[in-house]
């Protein structure tokens, strides 16, 4: 059990966290004033790089015919895998992703070569010369491919709790289903890019990049320097969503390396096309499952393999696909139970990070089971969900960590009051009787996600703050902002701490050469871990000016505060600025850093038990769906949603996460669908083909709220993280749309798999018919 | 600005960031489809001015002729920041802000919009349908467009109009315009002689409407176009004469300026037109280029086809009439000559006994492509069906009429679903579709029955909100009404 909480210390009265402060670069966004890496003023003489990709899927390099794209205007240099004076690797983990394809060719669009040219245009045209023989070989493009072939990139793993076969053979009722489940592209509106400014000895990279770390390494490996050499900065990104946690790498190493050939900058940023063609996406899943039940709809075992094609390289993977297998059970105690993860290797781009990390998919799955029981049982989806809800007694996963924070009885009552949803069941199935065309659905369900990486050595965070003598401090942190508010959350702690007006905290770009080993922004964990290490800094500052001042003004310690921009040293009050430029003058050290790591988490991978997570975020929300049975079309008509962000650290901000992350998980389940054909092109790999949610898309009918508990654990002013658990309360949705075609035929269960297009919903109410 | 040798086909985004340096302006696709390129043409029309909403990276830069270019970094006033933009920053309308310059630009362009209704959120999400943002989820967005759109325009733009238009005067003319050699050219004529005449002499050049399809040849593949005949300047070929029976639409009759005289014949030809790309593109796209561009998935060519629609094509001083169905040829092979350029269209009104229905279906709704499109006009003769024409877009290499169904569907009794089968069953004789990225050749010829069958029973008298989830049509006829 978590130390109970201390309410006189979370209750105490905050002046700028909590407050619904606006982004920090709200004013650079609408003016168009906030810089990106395409947006920085280009050094004189940079050049451009554009690269070039494998035109098959799965083949052995033949020929590589290079000379026209030398001879083409404009071309200074080409680059290929034999230009890499060190390691040609930019994987995370596993040293398998090459930056520049030799020998074998691993998925269409795998980069061979780059072109460096005067101009973007000059590059991008030259690369169109090529001449690419490929000695092609039968690509594996689909999950089943991969699993027929027995083809993997990882070994399988599993989570055992109780004996769910016997469980399974016992049961009074069973129900077994293949649902699949399908990726998905970041689009993030800003593409991959990065620039790299030679230096001495030294390399300085500006990337779009979460994890400048990372790049650092990589960078280094690749040009044989020291990693203190190499120096990557960010200041903000154009949107992220994991696919620039990993992704990032290959294009910072591309343009490093013709910086350091050169000697000249060099920028690469990548067409939209191509980088929807050669970066990773979310992994598709194929889930297996099979439940048991009594008759009240009570789980007694669940036997799910989780098969997902990760594409050509393990890249974080393993990761992903462990944290689907943590979030199989979402909210729900599982007596008995087996989970099976098959990490399938297939001749596609490899598959990646992307908000919720693997765990949307093992949610989705026991969402559909769950819906299965209600369907064969003839009850209200939402009674099995709140009977399978973790409690009392019933608190343990199936990976051995206890459920202790549990507020989601609490939490789906009472959005099933505001949501009305009684009535509108009603409603619903008094509609769907007299409506033959059209068919309406509704469902709430809940989302229960884990927070912290799951490796947990890389729960950790630094920070490096200074005090200057006009009283400014100037922040700085290993995490990345990509538009989720981390910067603006941190400086509001660090503005706390010193009682201070925010604007007098500078935020300042993520750098390398700041705060070093960082981690990558990523698990919803950036301000959990910034925002402690930042105070943790700021609060060495403001021990040594406490100290100061105490001596100065000779009154004890204890009866110093800061707020309101002064110190208070008993009677006596002092502009901050005041006392910083005395204690510069009294040779006081008004810089510092800070560092935090993730208290109380362990995980041991053998045995697969531990406490991978320091806490649980949760959430509710209830939709309903009309759909046209005749051609599958399919509208959302509104949405209620209740969201657990602890005692939030910026209201505004975390709505904001919450709209945007549920409004993604919808389009991830609606109408954003990769196409592969057989030969494994990728058909969707352009915005005219895939189809993010656009405006209209979202109900006029939104009702989102927070639920305002504090965080059970220590957290950042009992906050909780916030950037990926809305994504999975989209679920609802997929889920409302089975409900509706299950007002079909009543009892069946509804074979719609994601992401419900129209045509896979028809596809589903043909089905129905003929079963 | 001034158009250079080499840079004929450079679009007014590279313009902007490239030449210019002006960085506010973002690209997120180079393929009109994100909004993040959107920037505003303020041109005066007809003694006022329109604010064109417009994608930069698809356009090129000599179609700003004209025009004044105003961009995200024009908006505020000093420290001032325009009420779009303030009311933006109040909503928490940006998130990571690369889409924010995109949006802000459509909303000036809504904020100086004239408007006969009041603005409500729908009419917000369409106004914004071309603009993507991967963060928000979009309802602050649509909060800062409510808030600070939809009145009188005070903003310093507003106030300035008459230096401007003085300004536009000055570099207006009614010259032709050429730049470039006789080799490598960008040209406007400024009349339809003028126009038939150059194209004569190079019937190579390529005509450019709007760009909103040419100009992705230039971003995406590269094409070398080396000679350009921009229409936007010719005059009267965008004339629109609606007139008791018919209405003409010259070529390059922009969609938007389209759109009100297209859903005067039925709503569901507005709802279509609703439904076409987004504003940006709707407000260069040409209706002409819809058509002239041959594509089989194009939406207005099934809607004008099942209308009846007869095409106007010119070459030289001579002009010829073809039904609209006899120009498309096969896959990107039209009836149209050398030298011969799309004139007009000229589209028959309902006449009384003329029933019509149209649906898009896409996998979204807003801005995108269709999958198939279904057109249907129906001649009613008391209950029975005396003629029908049927035409679909998506189902075949063209858009096509689907005259197997047409036949089977004459004497047909609209009360009787039962006398309806031979034409749904027909369907399957008119068309043999692919399966591609949009939809497989199965779900098409499962949606062309359905809404064929949707067709006749909305026809039979079935109220629309209990047979479709969009475009409501006794919505559109109260608000008309
Ligand atoms: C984001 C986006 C969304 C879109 N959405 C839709 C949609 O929903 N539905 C749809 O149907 N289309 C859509 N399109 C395609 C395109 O907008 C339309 O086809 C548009 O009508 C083309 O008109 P334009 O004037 O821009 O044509 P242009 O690009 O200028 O020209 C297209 C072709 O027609 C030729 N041409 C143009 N005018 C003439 C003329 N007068 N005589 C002879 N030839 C001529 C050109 O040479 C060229 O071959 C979309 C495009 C984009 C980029
Ligand atoms: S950059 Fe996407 S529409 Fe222009
Ligand atoms: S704020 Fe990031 S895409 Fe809109």
């Amino acid at each position: 059990m978590p130390p109970p909480p201390d309410l006189a210390e979370i209750d105490a009265p905050t002046r700028t966290v909590r407050a619904p402060t606006m982004h920090d670069s709200a004013v650079r966004h609408v003016c168009g004033t906030a810089v990106y890496v395409d947006d920085i003023r280009e050094p004189e003489g940079m050049l451009h790089a554009a690269v070039g990709g494998a035109t098959v899927a799965h083949g052995r390099i033949k020929r590589l015919g290079l000379d026209a794209v030398r001879a083409a205007p404009g071309v200074v240099l080409v680059l290929t895998a034999a230009d890499i004076p060190g390691r040609n690797d930019c994987s995370p983990v596993m040293g398998d992703d090459p930056i520049f394809a030799g020998g074998v060719v691993e998925f269409r669009g795998q980069v061979l070569f780059a072109v460096v040219a005067e101009t973007r245009d000059a590059a991008r045209r030259a690369v169109r010369l090529a001449e690419i023989e490929i000695d092609a070989e039968p690509p594996l493009v689909t999950v089943d491919q991969a699993l027929a072939a027995e083809s993997r990139i990882l070994p399988d793993y599993t989570f055992r709790k109780g004996d769910s076969a016997a469980a399974l053979a016992a049961a009074p009722n069973r129900h077994a289903g293949t649902l699949r489940i399908g990726g998905q592209e970041h689009f993030y509106l800003e593409g991959q890019v990065a620039l790299a400014v030679p230096g001495e000895d030294e390399m300085l990279v500006h990337s779009s990049t979460q994890h400048p770390s990372e790049l650092q390494h990589t960078i280094a490996r690749m040009l044989k320097l020291p990693q203190a050499a190499v120096t990557v900065e960010v200041r903000r990104m154009g949107g992220a969503f994991g696919g620039k946690e990993t992704q990032a790498g290959q294009w910072a190493a591309i343009a490093a390396l013709a910086a350091r050939l050169t000697g000249r900058p060099c920028k690469l940023r990548l067409d939209r096309d191509d980088d929807m063609i050669m970066t990773g996406k979310r992994h598709d899943f194929r889930a297996d499952y099979q439940i048991a039940f009594d008759n009240d709809g009570r789980i007694q075992g669940y036997d799910v393999c989780l098969a997902s094609r990760c594409g050509y390289s393990a890249d974080l993977s393993g990761s992903i696909n462990d944290r689907a297998m943590f979030h199989a059970d979402n909210a729900y105690y599982l007596p008995a139970a087996t989970i099976l993860s098959k990490r399938m290797k297939t001749h596609t781009v490899s598959n990646t990070a992307f908000r919720g990390f693997g765990g949307p998919q093992g949610m989705l799955a026991i969402e559909r089971a769950i819906d299965a029981i209600a369907w064969t049982l003839g009850r209200d989806p939402l009674d099995v969900r709140k009977r399978n809800l973790y409690g009392n007694g019933r608190d343990m996963t199936p990976y051995g960590m206890r459920v202790t924070d549990n507020i989601l009885p609490e939490m789906i009552d009472a959005l099933e009051r505001s949501s009305d949803y009684r009535a509108r069941r009603r409603t619903v199935a008094a509609f769907n009787a007299d409506s033959p065309l059209l068919k309406r659905g509704l469902a709430l369900t809940p989302v229960k996600f884990g927070i912290s990486f799951t490796n947990t050595f890389l729960n950790q965070a630094g920070a490096l703050v200074h005090v200057y003598q006009d009283g400014t401090v100037h922040l700085n942190h290993s995490g990345t902002e990509m538009g989720q508010g981390l910067f603006i959350k941190v400086a509001q702690v660090v503005a706390e701490e010193f009682g201070i007006d925010l604007d007098r905290v500078q935020i300042t770009a993520t750098t390398t050469g700041k705060v070093p080993n960082t981690s990558a922004t990523a698990a919803s964990s950036g301000s959990d871990l910034n925002g402690m290490a930042a105070q943790a800094a700021a609060r060495a500052i403001k021990a040594r000016l406490t100290d100061f001042a105490a001596a100065e003004f000779d009154v004890p310690a204890e009866q110093i505060s800061f707020r309101d921009n002064q110190v208070f040293a008993g009677n006596t009050a002092i502009p901050f600025p005041d006392l910083v430029h005395k204690a510069y003058r009294g040779q006081v050290s008004l810089s510092s850093t800070g560092f935090y790591r993730t208290p109380r988490i362990h995980w041991d991978a053998k045995t697969a038990t531990g406490r991978p997570f320091f806490y649980f975020a949760y959430g509710a929300a209830c939709s309903e769906v009309t759909v046209d049975i005749t051609t599958g079309e399919m509208k959302v008509e509104r949405i209620d949603i209740l969201h657990d962000v602890g005692r939030s650290l910026n209201p505004a901000i975390d709505i904001g996460q919450i709209e945007g992350g549920f409004v993604q998980g919808m389009g991830w389940l609606t109408a954003e669908e990769l196409v592969f054909d057989a030969e494994g092109r990728l058909l969707t790999h352009a915005p005219s083909t895939y189809k993010v949610p656009c405006a209209s898309d979202v109900p006029a009918d939104l009702r989102i709220a927070l639920f305002d508990g504090p965080n059970r654990e220590e957290t950042i002013y009992r906050s909780k993280a916030v950037g990926e658990p809305p994504l999975m309360l989209a679920i609802s949705v997929f889920a409302a749309i089975a409900d509706a075609l299950h007002s079909l035929s009543p009892g069946k269960s509804v074979p719609l798999n994601a992401p419900a297009t129209p045509e896979s919903i028809l596809h589903s109410v043909k089905e129905l018919a003929r079963a | 600005m001034r158009l250079r040798d080499g840079a004929l086909t450079l679009t007014l985004l590279d313009y902007l960031r490239l030449t210019e340096r002006a960085t506010g302006t973002k690209e997120g696709c180079a393929e009109g489809d994100c909004g993040a390129c959107t920037v505003v043409l303020r041109r005066s029309v007809g003694g006022g001015f329109v604010y064109q909403p417009v994608n930069a990276c698809i356009l090129l830069a000599g179609q700003a002729d004209g025009a004044d270019v105003i961009t995200v970094e024009d908006l505020a006033d000093g420290a001032t920041l325009h009420p779009v933009q303030q009311a933006m920053v109040e909503q928490h309308g940006s998130q990571c802000g690369f889409c924010t310059p995109g949006f802000i630009m459509a909303l000036f362009a809504l904020y100086h919009a004239q408007r006969d209704a009041p603005l409500d959120r729908a009419a917000v999400n369409d106004w914004i349908a071309g603009n993507l943002c991967r963060c928000t989820g979009y309802r602050p967005i649509v909060d800062a467009a409510l808030a600070s759109c939809g009145g009188v325009a005070t903003d310093r733009f507003a106030t300035q109009e008459a230096e401007a238009a003085r300004a536009l005067a000055a570099i207006d003319g009614e010259d032709d315009v050429f730049a470039g050699s006789d080799e490598r050219f960008f040209a406007a004529p400024a009349s339809i002689p003028a126009l038939a005449a150059l194209y004569a002499k190079h019937p190579d050049a390529v005509l450019v409407g709007g760009a909103t399809d040419v100009g992705l040849w230039i971003t995406k593949q590269f094409h070398e176009l080396a000679k350009i005949i921009w229409l936007g300047r010719v005059r009267g070929l965008d004339a629109i004469d609606d007139v008791a029976d018919a209405i003409t639409f010259g070529a390059t009759a922009s969609h938007e300026a389209a759109i009100p005289h297209l859903a005067a014949i039925d709503p569901d030809l507005g709802e279509l037109m609703r439904r076409f790309a987004g504003k940006q593109i709707r407000s260069v796209g040409t209706i002409g280029g819809n058509i002239a561009n041959g594509s089989p998935i194009g939406d207005t060519p099934p809607a004008l086809i099942a209308l009846g629609a007869t095409l106007a094509l010119q070459k030289g001083d001579v002009v010829r009439r073809i039904p609209l169905e006899d120009f498309f040829l096969a896959y990107g092979k039209q009836d149209r000559t050398a030298s011969e350029f799309v004139r007009a269209v000229q589209v028959p009104k309902l006449k009384v006994d003329e029933r019509f229905r149209c649906y898009k279906i896409s996998k979204r709704f807003d801005q995108d492509i269709s999958a198939v499109m279904g057109a249907f006009k129906v001649t009613l003769a008391g209950a029975r069906i005396a003629a029908a024409r049927i035409a679909f877009g998506g189902m075949a290499a063209t858009p096509k009429r689907a005259l197997a169904a047409e036949a089977a569907l004459a004497g047909a009794d609209l009360g009787d679903a039962g006398s309806w089968q031979a034409a749904l069953a027909a369907l399957a004789d008119d068309f043999s579709p692919i399966t591609d990225q949009r939809a497989s050749a199965d779900y098409r010829r499962d949606v062309v029955r359905a809404l064929l069958r949707k067709a006749l029973m909305e026809t039979a008298g079935a109220a629309t909100h209990r047979t479709r989830v969009v475009g409501i049509r006794e919505t559109a006829d109260a608000a008309a009404s």
